[in-house]
């Protein structure tokens, strides 16, 4: 049986807990629990990395030192220059400095990493939490090895945070904050990009999303994180050394993720608590066991992640709430406003014009010098047998193939070497052949990353508005879009499912919901009728007329003939990378060498 | 700096760059053919090091009681999989390598004395302890995620390398050693003065590159790894057993830092920990190749081992930041290049 509980419910009852524990708990316990709380706000980031973005890094800790050695800094140094004296007077102002040396910081390192695959990311920040750590031991300035002491408490409303009690407070309003921004940032249309980072970038970026920009967002909101973390440490304990910044922390920050499973942001809380309690106990009681010091519970907590990844990748907050439904159910609301238009492209005008594309993959020329050219409200067929280089003709004109010659020329202007992106955002949209949709994100959110880039209001407004709600008209507005898509389509009964729990020839389908909610002037249809059974293929075809009606160019590749011959109002044919013939359907029909490609003709050396 | 001081500082430099190479080459080989980045290569130069140490000091080396435990855990696993696949065949040979080999190599190592045994002989014995540690590890840690995502075996990587430390300050404590050189002497070649380990480092070192070479394209299994590195599916297909690749470049990549730390000990102190960070100097170089070419990655270890060399001359405090520094060109360089998306394996 499940329980029905509001994740609502589950944050009063940790709100009403975290305001009752300092009035009763011991010292100790509250020391713990502060810890608790700082890994939690790193941890938090790396959530977002790690699980959500399909990144990591290694270099977190490397993040909270730069957060704590610089308030350490500003705070105690006696001769600062004139020009930052003025931080020394508050921790509040030397929070806001950290804060923007550790955005400097991750973008450079964003910067040099993110463009690559995503293992290089993690590789990077080994590299970097080696130097800050050598830095932060080596400088005189930062103290060296031995540390900075004296640094002065935190005053809040004219109240100085002296003490681990009072301290607490700050601490847990600072990851509850940041836990509700996450929650929102990810519930938003930015949020729907970064939930695309792991494993969704092609499509993304054909759906004109800027991953690159949205796993740079991700990583300098974790670092922030971390940075918050680090100038909460410094002021809790007024003292800084470099050994909780080292790559060693950095590490053990990764396993909290894991284990209290990466792709949850409560996960985050569960995954601090587990580590730091155990760290506890395991750095008592291992050592007595062994009968020499050293730092032996790694053992059991790399051992422990080895097992968890293989047994449960998910973490331990799945197997928590497996009995807990916490799923909220999305309600396409009945906005009044709609996503404003572009204006159709006027009939019959040239939309696509490909002159003479190839693509030769090493010695394989796989599409080689075909020309062809769809109008708006116009149906053209892509046909020809397996292998002949259809679908990559699609992702030469779509973007996400560079060609090895030929131009591409789209609503009047040249596209050649364009990304898939500014393809997109011109106005081209597309399915793809074998489905790449998000299967553990709804139905209607899969469409929703179609309209991305509608009423865009830019990268860094819609982070903040997402984060702190302030986008709910437009959001409600992306859904309607959304929805009257699903029904254009005929899956508006299962706006609310799993995209991965539709049956493969549904998914084809949401593909073009998808590409039709981008409002575009071109659509790009891969085998869009495979796998559906003979009435939604009628539905289909009469959608796609509809469409055609309404001034749209569809440009489709289709191995029905049926399907094709009785839609296309021009046929192109492909064989062996070549354009073999094209016309009416009724022309291509009678055309000799398309019968000889799809029938296979006499070879006429064998038959001599 | 004078001439001289420049010599010697290159000297340095190619010693541990050939060093370096070697690592890079493991790396660049065990990602290919598993797509895991190896953080752990390092641990291997350490356990090598050490087990030769201990076994010089005619002490019975801590390693082989790891071999004896990791052999019994790969031994339960691969008995599990023959119960659920009801396939017994393979099973004696599995436990004779598994069981039976670490036990006898133990009772080798407690019955005969080691101490006065030619060096030839303790560096064979070490290799025979520390080299099938690499296919267990890959059998226990990995094989289970063959199909995992890079990102997931990576975070696996860093857990084998933090266990892996962990088992090394248990079984060899927490002081640094060092060995006796292979040769000991000097050679002078004009003004240079060379050591004959330095020269025993780079002699191997090269042996090593070739007898990879010769391997990678003339054997059947150096054939079978690379067509697995190449399309991993189409391998498959063609017969080539994944999992027996994944170990083969294992037990290669064990070799290698093994021979490295060997190579090393009576350079420099080797500490529990230590091979860590040699292990990511031949990362760097790795990464200069791309994580793919060969060449490249050796010719990148040289100029780390270079770098690293002249820079604890003029910085020394910083030159551990200026060897990781210089992986941010490669980097922006690789990133200028990157035009279109893809989605990661």
């Amino acid at each position: 049986m499940k329980l029905q509980a509001k994740p609502s419910w589950f944050v009063a009852a940790l709100v009403l807990g975290l305001v009752v524990a300092p009035l009763v708990l011991a010292e100790f316990s509250i020391t713990l629990l502060n810890y608790i709380g700082l890994a939690s706000l790193v941890v938090l980031g790396l959530v977002l990395l790690t699980g959500v973005s399909g990144l990591t890094s290694f270099g977190q800790a490397a993040f909270v030192g730069v957060g704590a050695y610089t308030t350490a800094v500003l705070t105690t140094s006696t001769e600062l220059p004139s020009a930052l004296a003025w931080l020394a007077t508050s921790p509040w102002l030397t929070l806001i400095a950290g804060l923007l040396l550790t955005v400097v910081i991750a973008a450079a390192l964003g910067l040099i990493t993110l463009r690559l695959s995503g293992h290089y990311l993690p590789l990077g920040t080994i590299a970097w939490g080696i130097s800050l750590y050598f830095l932060f031991g080596t400088s005189e300035t930062l103290g060296g090895h031995t540390g900075r002491g004296g640094l002065p408490a935190i005053s809040m409303f004219g109240r100085s945070l002296e003490s681990g009690r009072e301290i607490f407070y700050l601490i847990w309003a600072f990851v509850l904050v940041a836990l509700l921004t996450t929650r929102n940032l990810l519930d938003s249309r930015e949020g729907r990009a970064i939930r695309a980072l792991k494993g969704g970038r092609v499509m993304a970026e054909s759906m004109g999303v800027n991953t690159w920009a949205s796993r740079m967002i991700v990583f300098v909101l974790a670092a922030m994180m971390a940075c918050a973390s680090g100038w909460l440490y410094a002021h809790m304990q007024r003292f800084v050394n470099p050994t909780p910044f080292s790559l060693h922390a950095g590490i053990e920050y990764l396993f909290m993720t894991v284990i209290g499973g990466a792709s949850f942001v409560w996960g985050a809380v569960l995954g601090s608590s587990v580590i730091t309690v155990s760290n506890q106990w395991l750095r008592d009681w291992l050592p007595q066991i062994v009968g020499q010091a050293g730092n032996y519970e790694t053992i059991v907590f790399g051992i422990l992640m080895i097992v968890i990844l293989q047994r449960a990748p998910d973490g331990l907050w799945p197997a928590i709430t497996r009995r807990l439904s916490t799923r909220e159910t999305r309600r396409p609301s009945g906005s009044h406003h709609t996503l404003p238009r572009a204006q159709p492209a006027p009939r019959r005008e040239l939309l696509l014009d490909v002159q003479a594309i190839t693509k030769r993959f090493g010695g394989l020329v796989a599409v080689d010098q075909l020309s062809l050219s769809v109008r708006a409200g116009e149906i053209v067929a892509l046909i020809g047998p397996n292998g002949a280089g259809k679908s990559t003709a699609f992702n030469l004109i779509s973007g996400v193939l560079d060609a090895s010659g030929g131009s591409v020329q789209f609503a009047g202007r040249s596209i050649t070497g364009a990304t898939s992106r500014d393809i997109a955002r011109m106005g081209l949209s597309r399915t793809f052949q074998h489905v790449r949709l998000l299967p553990q994100m709804s139905v209607i959110d899969n469409v929703a990353i179609g309209a991305h880039r509608r009423a865009y209001p830019g990268l860094l407004a819609g982070v903040a508005t997402g984060a702190w709600r302030l986008d709910r008209r437009s959001e409600a507005m992306l859904l309607a879009e959304a929805a009257t898509q699903l029904e254009r389509v005929g899956l508006a009964s299962h706006a609310n499912d799993d995209a991965g729990s539709l049956p493969l020839g549904q998914q084809r389908t949401l593909e073009i919901a998808r590409a039709l909610a981008s409002d575009p002037k071109l659509v790009l249809l891969d085998e869009p009728a495979a796998g559906l059974r003979y009435m939604e293929k009628r539905a289909l075809g009469e959608l796609l007329r509809k469409l055609r009606d309404e001034g749209l160019g569809v440009l489709l590749v289709e191995h029905d003939m049926d399907f094709v011959m009785g839609l296309a109002d021009r046929v192109v044919v492909m064989d062996f990378g070549q354009k073999i013939a094209e016309g009416t359907p009724a022309e291509v029909q009678r055309d000799a060498r398309v019968i000889e490609a799809y029938l296979g003709g006499v070879d006429e050396k064998d038959a001599a | 700096m004078n001439l001289d001081i420049a010599l010697l500082l290159a000297q340095d430099g190619i010693t541990n760059g050939a060093i370096y190479a070697l690592l890079a080459l493991a790396l660049v080989l065990a990602f290919s053919v598993t797509r895991v980045i190896f953080i752990p290569q390092g641990e291997f130069v350490a356990y090598g090091a050490l087990t030769l140490v201990a076994l010089q000091a005619g002490r019975l080396p801590g390693t082989v009681i790891l071999l004896m435990i990791a052999g019994g855990l790969v031994a339960c696993a691969e008995l599990m999989t023959a119960t659920r696949t009801r396939r017994w065949r393979s099973v004696p040979s599995m436990l004779a390598w598994n069981v039976g080999y670490p036990l006898a190599l133990f009772a080798v190592l407690k019955l005969v004395p080691m101490q006065g045994w030619p060096m030839a002989a303790q560096v064979a014995l070490a290799l025979a302890i520390i080299v099938p540690l690499g296919p267990m590890v890959y059998r226990l840690a990995y094989q289970p995620l063959a199909e995992a995502s890079v990102l997931m075996l990576l975070i696996v990587s860093v857990a084998v390398h933090v266990v892996m430390v962990g088992l090394g300050l248990l079984v060899f404590g927490a002081e640094g050693s060092r060995t006796p050189a292979f040769s000991d002497g000097t050679f002078t070649i004009g003004t240079l003065t060379a050591s004959a380990q330095s020269l025993w480092v780079i002699g191997c070192s090269l042996m090593l590159i070739v007898a990879f070479s010769v391997l990678f394209d003339r054997t059947v299994y150096g054939k079978a790894l690379r067509a697995i590195a190449i399309n991993r599916l189409g391998a498959r297909l063609m017969g080539i057993p994944a999992e027996f690749a994944g170990k083969l470049s294992f037990f290669l990549c064990a070799l290698i830092g093994a021979v490295s730390g060997m190579l090393i000990a009576p350079i420099t102190t080797i500490y529990y920990d230590t091979g860590f960070l040699i292990g990511l100097k031949g990362f760097v170089a790795a990464i200069i190749g791309g994580l793919a070419s060969y060449p490249i990655a050796a010719l990148g270890a040289l100029l780390v081992g270079l770098i690293e060399a002249f820079s604890s001359f003029w910085a020394s405090a910083y030159k551990e930041v200026i060897v990781f520094t210089l992986i941010i060109p490669v980097l922006l360089w690789r990133s200028l290049r990157t035009h279109h998306v893809e989605d990661d394996e």
